[in-house]
């Protein structure tokens, strides 16, 4: 998962401190990988330097933690291209997927498109595969079928995400 | 929308509804000969309507369907039943073969049912019959079949008049994934001999692999995925 990306949508909403920001992750995003202040700040630099994000004031009492930040309008055009560019289908993709339909719904952009263009990725890639079994010998028959097996297993969390949809922007509202 | 060049079926902007229940609201459709189109989407979101409205079985409320260039609206009932019969295969997700023929003739019917000679007719038919690989199946009542032999029984029964299109239902829906998985091949390699566009309705994406598009139906809407990605 792009903790970049994550910590940029995140300040769509409005400036943050850097503190506020990685308990906003947590909260949302880090159930059982809380980000450590580290990440926050070496992130954070990172896209000042890009100008992606930039100062919106510093708090007096020092300290890294004190700045606040500010998404630019590079930093919101860097997220709406992550968001539409679908993920490379691979196994154990769902907490990226996740997190993209989360702040689609954050940030009132549409989830459901991005759940389009997933499963239009899924579908290209299983059809590469799908010829490829249909051409080939036992072996790659079983191999493609594993492979195939698992973004089946992708696209039915797409499916039943895309029906929870309207419950999802409830929760996440809250 | 101009129907694309070359296209067989179109439906521009379809609507309709089931009492209170709209099915389908603004839909698109599009299919050039030789394509496999995968229509998705989750139960109840319009996608068998669609079907049913590209087929003639049901008249949309409103929208435009082309079939070679002409506005199926405008035929008489004998004119679609005629194109349901020559130019139309169906298969659906029960074979729903005649309990009381053999597969033969079962194969054989739609043939006997334009005229063609019995004899003739059960020649084509088991000629079909051998590309599906049930040919052994011939005397046997449906009855007397598996699920997945029936399914390919009722395939070569849907192609057995060369139809320019095929509509597919759900046709895997009743069979485990192996034998699913064999009706597919042998029905889309059959397809892609005769250059006939198969219409293939299916909530799994194992079998929408075997299309060359699909598009996505959500509350009655339609999308087209090629346009998006």
């Amino acid at each position: 998962m792009s903790i970049g990306h994550t910590l940029l949508g995140l300040l769509e909403s409005g400036p943050r401190h850097g503190y506020d920001l990685k308990r906003a992750f947590d909260e949302k995003f880090g159930h059982d990988r809380p980000l450590h202040y580290g990440q926050v700040y070496s992130t954070m630099s990172r896209l000042l330097k890009n100008g992606l994000v930039e100062v919106d004031g510093i708090e007096p009492g020092g300290g890294p933690e004190r700045k606040r930040y500010a998404i630019t309008d590079a930093g919101v055009t860097d997220v709406r291209q992550w968001l539409a560019t679908p993920e490379k289908p691979e196994p154990y993709l769902q907490s990226t997927l996740y997190t993209k339909v989360v702040l689609a719904l954050l940030t009132h952009r549409d989830a459901a498109d991005i759940l389009d263009t997933q499963r239009a990725e899924h579908l290209r890639m299983m059809r590469i595969l799908t010829d490829r079994k249909r051409k080939g010998d036992l072996a790659d028959q079983l191999i493609c079928d594993h492979a195939l097996f698992h973004l089946e297993a992708d696209l039915r969390w797409l499916e039943l995400t895309a029906a929870r949809l309207d419950k999802l922007a409830e929760a996440v509202a809250k | 929308m101009t129907p694309p060049p070359g296209s067989l079926l179109t439906a521009q902007d379809l609507r309709k509804t089931y009492g209170p229940t709209v099915a389908l609201d603004g839909a698109e459709f599009s299919i050039h000969p030789g394509e496999i189109v995968a229509v998705m989407g989750p139960s109840g979101s319009g996608k068998s309507t669609l079907l049913h409205c590209l087929a003639g079985i049901v008249p949309p409320d409103s929208g435009s369907i082309l079939y070679n260039g002409r506005e199926m609206a405008g035929m008489s009932d004998a004119e679609r039943s005629l194109l349901r019969r020559s130019e139309f295969g169906f298969v659906f997700q029960f074979g729903q073969l005649v309990p009381e023929l053999t597969c033969v003739e079962n194969v054989a019917l739609p043939m006997r049912l334009s005229g063609t000679s019995r004899k003739e007719a059960e020649r084509t038919a088991l000629s079909w019959m051998e590309r599906l690989e049930v040919d052994d199946l011939a005397r046997k009542r449906p009855g007397e079949i598996s699920g997945g032999q029936g399914q390919r029984v009722a395939v070569a029964r849907a192609l057995v008049t060369n139809p320019r299109v095929l509509f597919a239902d759900e046709p895997t829906g009743a069979l485990d994934s192996l034998n699913g998985e064999r009706v597919m091949e042998l029905l889309t390699e059959a397809a892609r001999s005769t250059n006939a566009a198969v219409v293939l309705v299916t909530h799994e994406a194992r079998v929408a692999a075997y299309s060359d598009r699909e598009i996505v139906v959500r509350d009655g809407k339609s999308r087209d995925m090629e346009r998006v990605v």
